[in-house]
């Protein structure tokens, strides 16, 4: 069966998510850098309510996971799913009506943070009736995806696509179930759940929004884009069958790992550690297979910027889905949970895999929905500050990290505490003026990015009036 | 292909084919591993073992967690005591299940950049608390905190004290209906110099029972000999004239982990689990 003509499909839509996702990835590495930088000097908070870290906190990680990553994802559903399925997107309208709601959700939240308006769930702050809003943007977005798969003009479903379908199934679950709360007024609500009940099922959200918003979806882009931009097939069909039904199974189980050594039941636990263990071989058979379908095109790193982000994507995978497991063992979560070490795991992922991931995508998409970028150039100069930023960053964070949690089971001969508190605060200065500036690094890297869209955006317009005059003439 | 070659033992190509299918399995496939590790949670005892003294909080308290969930203070600082030597000596007892019961949300936290605070109650003065927000350098020269010094500025909001009781009545907390009536009235004799005066005996009668029974009946009976740990009753910002922002976050800072009686010697992991815990 032969592809339909581009004209047919809808591609405004993937532009204007292209747009969001890159000018809302600067807006949220910047209010990381933010609170970052608080924490180095608190005078930063300027003694205000609605800049202080607590509140602006939440600003940071629904900007960088839902605005930034979540256009991403929604640009990527649509381009792939019409590139895939051969045929033009299901209903335009309804995917207009899911991006803008999706819009409308998170401005929302973004208004009400600094306000102090917050379910206090972690990365799930948003109150009842924006919960609402980006639930139906969400069930819409989904009904847009799999409609244009039944209309598919091909036999088979891309091995892409049954990722992004297994992220749109889990994260309506776990965001409808952990959103479930009794809303007292506009302001407020409580959670439905208390205590160990609330705290296991909190992670359970809080754990597979990574798991499928950030991995599911985001390897589902990389098994497009990878292939795409490489010209290669994907290394092995067996892998990807036997990883995607594996992580799909086993991702599941693994919130309890946050919450090892607390109230929760024993048993809960171990079944996340020994299930984050088993998570290491599908999670690998994602990076493998990724990385094998580069193989044989190494040349190209040589010229290709977008094929550098991709395989230092990949590497920092592979990295995080390993040391998530070791930190997932009761006995290293001992030492490491309530540090920074948690934190600079997080962002070897988020930095290093996602958005690494992510700016590949959106640099190939940019290239094949406008024309070639503005400036290879200060593409590769995005890709070495990013770079740099993001090995600043996790670096500092997994010394401070292991620093803190030797320093808190220090005793001394006499069996006293040898440090207080305090101390461990004081020491950790160095390491956060040091994750401050690896996040400037992140967050000029985005500014370029979005110069250089800009910057291509106007020579397509430029060219277009061009053309148009020519044809004219 | 790499894998030219080999077959897949399991007929996968319908799957690939069939929306239907593909779509079917996926959703029951990603359910299970919640639905194993959630849902057990209510139905088994141990999850949650009873104990003694954990009561609902009163009005101001209700308002002081509900500014430590708005200054996303759970942010920053853990209400969960690990099994640990060191957080013994730090801290105090690990914490239980149960005094967490009527947290809606809970705040257990993932981050220590300050101190673990479940047993903060009682550690510190008054005084000591409300100059550390007003100015946390003030008295911790290492810290980080922000500053919080419009908390004695800003009179407490307590519009919808009322509605946040009736909500988690409705959740099953065990207020009753004679708590939820005198909100009003109790909220403001906690916050007041302590006269004994007959609000403030009234307060008292109400949140230092030791017979709690919730919207559908379920009743929690602790021992007669059993004193419920005595209430703070005090201008806790130290200016009696309005109960501000301050007044209802001290409060709830000072009750933390305060309402089990601990007693030396006894494993309450293992050995009182199944006697005292039952109900």
């Amino acid at each position: 069966m032969s592809a339909v003509s581009h004209q047919e499909y809808d591609y405004d839509i993937v532009k204007v998510c292209v747009v969001l996702a890159i000018v809302l990835g600067l807006a949220g590495t910047f209010f990381g850098t933010f609170i970052a930088s608080q924490l180095a000097w608190p005078v930063l908070n300027f003694d205000s309510p609605y800049l202080s870290f607590g509140r602006f906190r939440p600003m940071h990680t629904n900007t960088v996971i839902f605005a930034f990553g979540g256009f991403m994802l929604y640009a990527t559903a649509f381009y792939i799913v019409q590139r895939t399925c051969h045929v033009r997107i299901w209903s335009s309208k309804m995917a207009w009506a899911a991006i803008i709601l999706w819009l409308v959700g998170l401005v929302c939240a973004l208004i009400t943070y600094p306000l102090g308006i917050t379910q206090g769930k972690e990365y799930h702050e948003a109150e009842w009736w924006i919960d609402i809003i980006l639930a139906v943007s969400w069930v819409l977005y989904t009904i847009v995806f799999v409609m244009t798969i039944k209309n598919r003009r091909t036999s088979h479903i891309y091995v892409a696509l049954w990722f992004f379908l297994g992220m749109m199934f889990m994260v309506a679950y776990i965001f409808v179930f952990n959103g479930l709360a009794l809303p007292v007024d506009m302001t407020f609500s409580y959670s439905a759940y208390a205590g160990v009940h609330d705290a296991m099922v909190q992670w359970w959200w809080g754990h597979n929004a990574v798991g499928f918003f950030l991995t599911a979806g985001f390897i589902g882009v990389m098994y497009y884009f990878v292939p795409k931009h490489v010209g290669r097939p994907i290394f092995s069909y067996r892998l990807s069958v036997i990883h995607f039904w594996s992580l799909m199974y086993l991702y599941v189980w693994l919130g309890a790992h946050h919450l090892q050594y607390t109230a929760i039941p024993g048993w809960t636990q171990s079944l996340g550690a020994g299930m984050s263990i088993a998570l290491i071989f599908p999670s690998w058979g994602g990076m493998i297979n990724g990385m094998m379908t580069m193989s044989g095109s190494w040349h190209k790193l040589r010229t290709d910027p977008i094929m550098r982000f991709m395989i230092v994507a990949l590497a920092f995978y592979g990295m995080s889905t390993f040391e998530g497991p070791l930190m997932a063992i009761k006995s290293v979560n001992a030492l490491s949970h309530y540090t920074d070490w948690t934190v600079g795991h997080v962002h070897s992922g988020a930095l290093g895999w996602n958005a690494m991931i992510a700016i590949a995508a959106l640099y190939h998409m940019i290239i094949h929905l406008w024309r070639p970028m503005h400036s290879t150039q200060l593409m590769n100069v995005h890709f070495w500050i990013h770079t740099a930023g993001t090995i600043l960053y996790v670096t500092a964070m997994w010394a401070s990290g292991v620093l803190q949690g030797l320093m808190w089971r220090a005793f001394d001969d006499y069996g006293n505490l040898v440090y207080t508190f305090a101390d461990s605060v004081a020491a950790m200065h160095p390491f956060y003026a040091m994750r401050a500036i690896g996040g400037a690094l992140v967050t000029v890297g985005f500014g370029i990015m979005l110069y250089n869209l800009v910057k291509t955006m106007q020579a397509a317009k430029a060219e277009e009036g061009q053309q148009t005059a020519a044809t004219s003439a | 292909m790499s894998d030219k070659g080999f077959k897949l033992s399991i007929p996968h190509d319908s799957v690939e084919r069939n929306l239907g299918i593909l779509t079917v399995f996926i959703a029951l496939l990603v359910a299970i591993g919640g639905i194993v590790e959630v849902v057990p949670g209510y139905y088994l005892e141990d999850s949650e073992p009873a104990v003694e003294g954990v009561r609902p909080y009163t009005p101001l308290e209700l308002e002081g967690y509900a500014i430590y969930r708005k200054e996303g203070c759970y942010l920053c600082h853990s209400q969960m005591i690990r099994p640990f030597r060191d957080e013994k000596e730090r801290y105090g007892h690990f914490s239980l299940a149960a005094e967490s019961k009527y947290d809606h949300n809970y705040v257990w936290g993932s981050k220590r950049t300050g101190p673990e605070l479940a047993r903060l109650g009682g550690k510190y003065s008054d005084a000591w608390h409300v100059q550390h927000m007003r100015a946390p350098r003030s008295v911790v020269p290492e810290s980080v905190m922000p500053n919080y010094a419009w908390l004695e500025d800003n009179v407490l909001d307590t519009g919808i004290t009322k509605g946040r009781m009736e909500a988690l009545r409705t959740l099953g907390t065990p207020y009753s209906q004679d708590d939820i009536d005198n909100w009003e009235s109790d909220l403001k004799a906690q916050a007041s110099v302590d006269d004994e005066t007959d609000a403030q005996t009234a307060l008292r009668a109400r949140y230092e029972r030791n017979k709690w029974v919730n919207k559908s009946g379920d009743v929690e009976q602790w021992t007669d000999s059993f004193k419920p740990t005595p209430l703070n009753i005090r201008a806790f910002d130290g200016d009696a004239s309005d109960v501000t922002e301050m007044d209802a976050l001290v409060a709830y800072l000072q009750m933390l982990g305060t309402h089990v009686h601990f007693e030396e010697g006894v494993d309450y992991y293992h050995d009182k689990f199944g006697q005292l815990y039952r109900k």
